[in-house]
């Protein structure tokens, strides 16, 4: 029994220091960023392409099915209602302010969080970073902060671009195939969304930006550096990120509502 | 401290552990300038370790460690950053950065200190990578170059910046007898014609007795023995006999700490 006590105290300590090492190492990635953005702004620029670009397949795709899968949802639901022609403002409400930035960030940690937190640790691995440093470069600042950097200014634009395709789909789905009327689709998204709707969508997803650049940079630098200690730090990236982005959309809503 | 001029690294009474085996137990090494030195030891001893003690990505438990006269523990971050532009250092594996192709790697350090323009770091880097016989691979990619091509790039970007010591951490491990021999060739003539200091940290004594001036034999957290290669060959010693002749059993034993074979069989020792 208290040995059980005494190892639930050591795994409650050790999980204490590690989450304040991860809030130090998010004050480091801070307190490098001004200076990478403005006077490497070609690095930043390399890791939104990567982290952006790169992903934006993969976002046009699920945004047109998801917003396909609203459209049907909503006319199914509202049309018990006869309220079929509000689908366009169901649809822009769900996709602007949950799906567009809650379904990008789980996406973002599959695709460019992984990618992130695997080359990290493989680096790691590869003593690429050990050779940074003895080659008086920071990797911190030369490696982490730009790829950090670039998964903050990323997330927004890619749930911009679900959401658009997002709604998209929903027009295809909801005017083309169901007949909802085109006028009233888009007229009734026009009076009723709100720029505070956008805005709600916005701060999500650069809360979930900042959540998943930093989930993937600190896996990956702090990876065992094998096979085995790289695989882990890639699948914890996914598994934690999706947990946090959950969490802060809770969170964030509560407070927004 | 009584340091000569010539000491360029001087280490005393260094005690480091991991964890609960310690890797050093009071090791005493003096680096003369301008001389390659020899690290060696059998596997598991910690040299790779006391070289990351010497450039300071370890910090020791116990002990100091002078590089030209200065204790590196003292050091703040940029002063070891500055510190760190007089080292260069090849790794056991190369550690190119794998996104960039041969001619950035090398470029990579004079990108990041220095101001020079385009066209200067061109010239230099290709110079560099003359002098290691890679100049028609610059623009490929790491990952399409051979083990020892790799490190001959590696070999390069070390020495881009033209520090005052160079550090090879197992130049020799994995190559053919051609690379190997290029190696060997290029660590003394960098030497030589640049007037460093290299520190090869390495196992195979063949190739080092032909390019060091001076080997210390590390075993069991200490310097068991100390010379120029003749004499750790013609040592009595029966640790640097085993070693320079890789013999099997000796002082290091061939077979790790183990309960009885026979018992281990039977099942007896779980019992």
């Amino acid at each position: 029994m208290k040995r059980l006590a005494l190892d639930v105290y050591h795994t409650l300590l050790e999980s204490i220091r590690t989450f304040g090492a991860f809030q130090l190492f998010f004050l480091r990635l801070v307190k490098h960023s001004p200076a990478i953005l403005f006077s490497r702004f070609d690095l930043v620029v390399k890791q939104v392409y990567n982290a952006g670009a790169l992903s934006l397949v993969i976002i046009m795709i699920c945004g047109l099915f998801v917003g396909g899968v609203l459209g049907l949802q909503g006319y199914s639901n509202l049309a018990r209602f006869n309220a079929e022609d509000s689908i366009g403002v169901f649809a822009a409400f769900g996709l602007t302010k949950e799906l567009g930035p809650v379904i990008t960030a789980l996406l973002f940690a599959g695709r460019a969080g992984t990618s992130l937190a695997s080359e990290i640790g493989l680096m790691k691995a590869t003593d690429q970073l050990s050779a940074m440093e003895m080659m008086a470069v920071n990797p911190v600042r030369r490696v982490l902060v730009p790829r950090f950097l670039g998964g903050v200014i990323a997330m927004p634009l890619l749930a911009a671009v679900f959401s658009a395709i997002g709604l998209f789909g929903t027009h295809l789905v909801a005017v083309e195939l169901l007949n909802v009327d085109v006028g009233a689709f888009w007229q009734q998204m026009q009076n009723t969304v709100d720029i505070e709707d956008i805005n709600e969508g916005i701060l999500k997803s650069v809360v979930f930006g900042i959540t998943a650049s930093h989930i993937a940079v600190w896996e990956g630098y702090n990876a065992i550096p094998t096979a085995e200690g790289v695989g882990r730090a890639t699948t914890r990236t996914v598994v934690i990120t999706a947990i946090a982005v959950l969490v802060f959309d809770f969170m964030i809503t509560a407070a927004m509502i | 401290m009584d340091e000569t001029p010539e000491n360029l690294i001087e280490i005393r009474d260094l005690k480091y552990s991991r964890g609960p085996r310690p890797i050093f137990d009071g090791l005493n090494l003096v680096i003369k300038r301008g001389e390659v030195t020899a690290l060696m030891g059998p596997s598991g001893t910690g040299k790779t370790t006391l070289l990351r003690l010497i450039t300071r990505q370890l910090i020791p438990q116990q002990g100091v460690i002078y590089v030209s006269g200065v204790d590196v523990s003292t050091l703040n971050i940029r002063e070891l950053y500055e510190m760190r532009q007089r080292f260069g250092m090849l790794f056991q594996n190369g550690a190119l950065l794998t996104d960039i192709s041969v001619f950035e790697n090398v470029a990579f350090p004079l990108r990041e200190h220095t101001k020079l323009t385009n066209r200067l770091i061109r010239h230099v880097v290709l110079t560099k990578l003359h002098a290691v016989g890679l100049r028609g691979a610059a623009d490929m990619m790491p990952a399409e170059l051979s083990g020892g091509m790799a490190r001959r790039v590696a070999l390069a970007r070390a020495m881009v910046m033209d520090p005052e010591i160079l550090i090879y951490d197992e130049p020799f491990v994995g190559l053919d007898p051609i690379s190997m021999g290029v190696i060997v060739r290029l660590v003394r003539r960098m030497n030589d014609a640049l007037g460093i200091t290299s520190i090869i940290v390495s196992h195979d004594v063949a190739e080092v007795s032909t390019v060091a001036d001076r080997s210390f034999l590390i075993s069991e957290g200490t310097v068991a023995a100390s010379g120029s290669p003749d004499e750790l060959r013609t040592a009595k010693s029966e640790l640097v006999r085993q070693f320079m002749h890789g013999m099997a059993d000796g002082p290091v034993a061939f077979h790790f700490q183990a309960p009885g074979y026979e018992e281990q069989l039977l099942g007896r020792d779980s019992e």
